[in-house]
């Protein structure tokens, strides 16, 4: 497994870890049987996302997406976070093994998760906005117990 | 304590030491004739190759005609199954019998049998990695080809009672081969008393180069080429000999075979420091598989609530070379299969690691790795929403 030294880098120096005690956006996606689960906490003021976390159980690549992608979404606008995609979180690593390109998904899927959420909380329907979310989007196919 | 390089990845392959290179040496460069030619330069390499040949078998007490070199222990593997599959199928044997946690070298070739319209039985594998010889007993058949059960499993490291599984294959006269990769070097092993058919054997594991091995054929059996072609390898096996290579296995099984008791027992002591330490320290956190029947440098714990390959690049970074199960896994995204066949849930065998020690490692090494490991299981922890969840159960 070759990683570019920038997922090395957020993953042994992950950016943003941890939780935010007035976080007003939660979301979590994936699944532990498949081995990673992202949660992403955002604080959001006046359509910014001011300040970001997120915890993830994963391997390196699963921690290094998560990370980059609370790098590109902080202080950034909501419509700048929604237009996040995992492509831009894989060319901001320099690239990622072809194995791991669903962990850039999960990040995606994760900011999105969280949006959706905040809008949530809101009292608005996220869905015409943030779109369906996959909690669980890379179907870890060969994995028996699981029947997604 | 300082920084250090730890290798604790014997499992996975072992650095060539010094005097199996100088064995190897003098066939890398004047040694070079070709053991099939007349003259005398390839008289000497078949001199060679003939001595390794006795070395080899006295380390297994066999008989040098018993002894077959191959490019590694996957084709040891595939030719004595698919040696005795094709074999047996001529007398109307199509039905093999295995286990749920060997090798991927034995178990795709097996599933790679079942397409060609062979029956295999899978053995399943108790809580502590271990069959016992009544389930094979009970399921032989009058038409089982071959039993083919790992001597100790890669992954876990546990041991199978194999000499128990060769009086019952015995007994029933069904053939009986064993994959002892893991196994060859860590115990004295005789296949005339354990009653061994074939046995698998790979050179890198013991401390020769990689892409030779071996397969031990007991005189009486036969199975079908594997490789076809020239007339080596009493015509059985065809293809240049690997000269040096071999010459390098031989060496090294004899070393291994030397004070291997005493050997063993120190990797043994190295190995309970780190199993207790790291069980003693760092909270919800197993050890996989037997702890009796266990190779004496290996082991494999469970941590809850982190994923195994985070695990091995922060142990990477601090010079620690270990394993999440097996490397031929690690492209995959599936828990081991050895794991989930004792019966680890899915998330707790994503986060594993496999640790195997060898003659070269120190005490000095298991203290720096019981420094480290706990740190970096916390530090895992501390970001895993996972285990944010246990706590809070734990709390409640």
């Amino acid at each position: 497994m070759l990683y570019s030294q920038k997922v090395l880098d957020h993953f042994s120096n992950p950016r943003n870890v941890g939780e935010l005690a007035d976080a007003n956006g939660i979301g979590e996606v994936g699944n532990a049987v498949c081995g990673d689960i992202m949660k992403m906490y955002l604080k959001i003021e006046n359509g910014i996302i001011q300040d970001v976390r997120f915890k993830t159980f994963g391997c390196g690549a699963a921690i290094a997406t998560s990370s980059m992608a609370t790098e590109l979404i902080k202080g950034k606008s909501i419509d700048e976070a929604l237009q996040l995609s995992n492509k831009a979180v894989v060319a901001a690593l320099d690239g990622l093994p072809p194995a791991k390109i669903h962990c850039s998904v999960l990040a995606e899927q994760a900011v999105r998760a969280a949006l959706s959420d905040y809008y949530r909380r809101q009292g608005v329907d996220p869905e015409p906005i943030v779109g369906k979310i996959e909690e669980d989007p890379h179907h870890c196919e060969s994995c028996d117990t699981c029947s997604h | 304590m300082e920084k250090r390089f730890v290798y604790a990845d014997h499992s996975a392959t072992t650095p060539i030491s010094k005097p199996v290179l100088n064995a190897m040496l003098p066939y890398l460069t004047e040694g070079y004739g070709n053991p099939s030619s007349i003259y005398s330069k390839g008289r000497e390499a078949k001199k060679a190759l003939e001595a390794a040949r006795e070395q080899t078998a006295a380390a297994l007490g066999a008989k040098p005609s018993e002894i077959f070199f191959t490019s590694c222990g996957t084709e040891s593997d595939n030719w004595a199954i698919k040696g005795a599959a094709s074999a047996g199928a001529r007398k109307g044997k199509k039905h093999l019998i295995t286990t749920n946690f060997e090798h991927h070298a034995v178990l795709h070739t097996m599933q790679a049998l079942e397409k060609d319209g062979f029956e295999v039985t899978y053995l399943p594998v108790d809580a502590e990695g271990l069959i016992t010889a009544q389930q094979v007993q009970e399921a032989i058949r009058p038409d089982t080809a071959l039993v083919s059960i790992m001597y100790a499993n890669n992954e876990i490291g546990t041991v199978l009672p194999i000499a128990e599984i060769g009086a019952v294959c015995r007994d029933a006269g069904v053939l009986f081969h064993t994959d002892a990769v893991q196994a060859v070097g860590q115990f004295p092993i005789d296949v005339v008393r354990q009653k061994i058919d074939m046995l698998s054997l790979s050179g890198h594991k013991i401390n020769a180069p990689k892409g030779v091995g071996a397969l031990y054929i007991r005189n009486g059996v036969a199975i079908d080429t594997f490789m076809h072609g020239g007339a080596q390898e009493r015509t059985k096996r065809a293809g240049t000999e690997n000269l040096a290579s071999i010459m390098g296995l031989a060496a090294a099984i004899t070393i291994a075979n030397f004070e291997i008791e005493e050997r063993a027992e120190r990797r043994r002591a190295m190995r309970d420091k780190l199993i207790d330490g790291i069980l003693s320290t760092v909270p919800r956190c197993r050890l996989n598989g037997s702890r009796e029947h266990r190779l004496p440098g290996s082991l494999n714990l469970s941590f809850e609530g982190i994923e195994g390959e985070s695990l091995l690049l922060l142990l990477d970074m601090n010079g620690i070379c270990a394993s999440s199960g097996s490397a031929c896994t690690s492209g995959s995204l599936d828990p081991s299969h050895v794991l989930l066949a004792i019966g680890l849930p899915h998330e707790i065998a994503h986060g594993s690691l496999r640790i195997s020690l060898g003659d070269e490692n120190t005490m000095e090494d298991v203290a720096y790795i019981l420094e480290v490991l706990p740190g970096i299981v916390q530090r895992l922890r501390a970001m895993s929403p996972v285990w944010e969840k246990l706590m809070q159960e734990e709390t409640k």
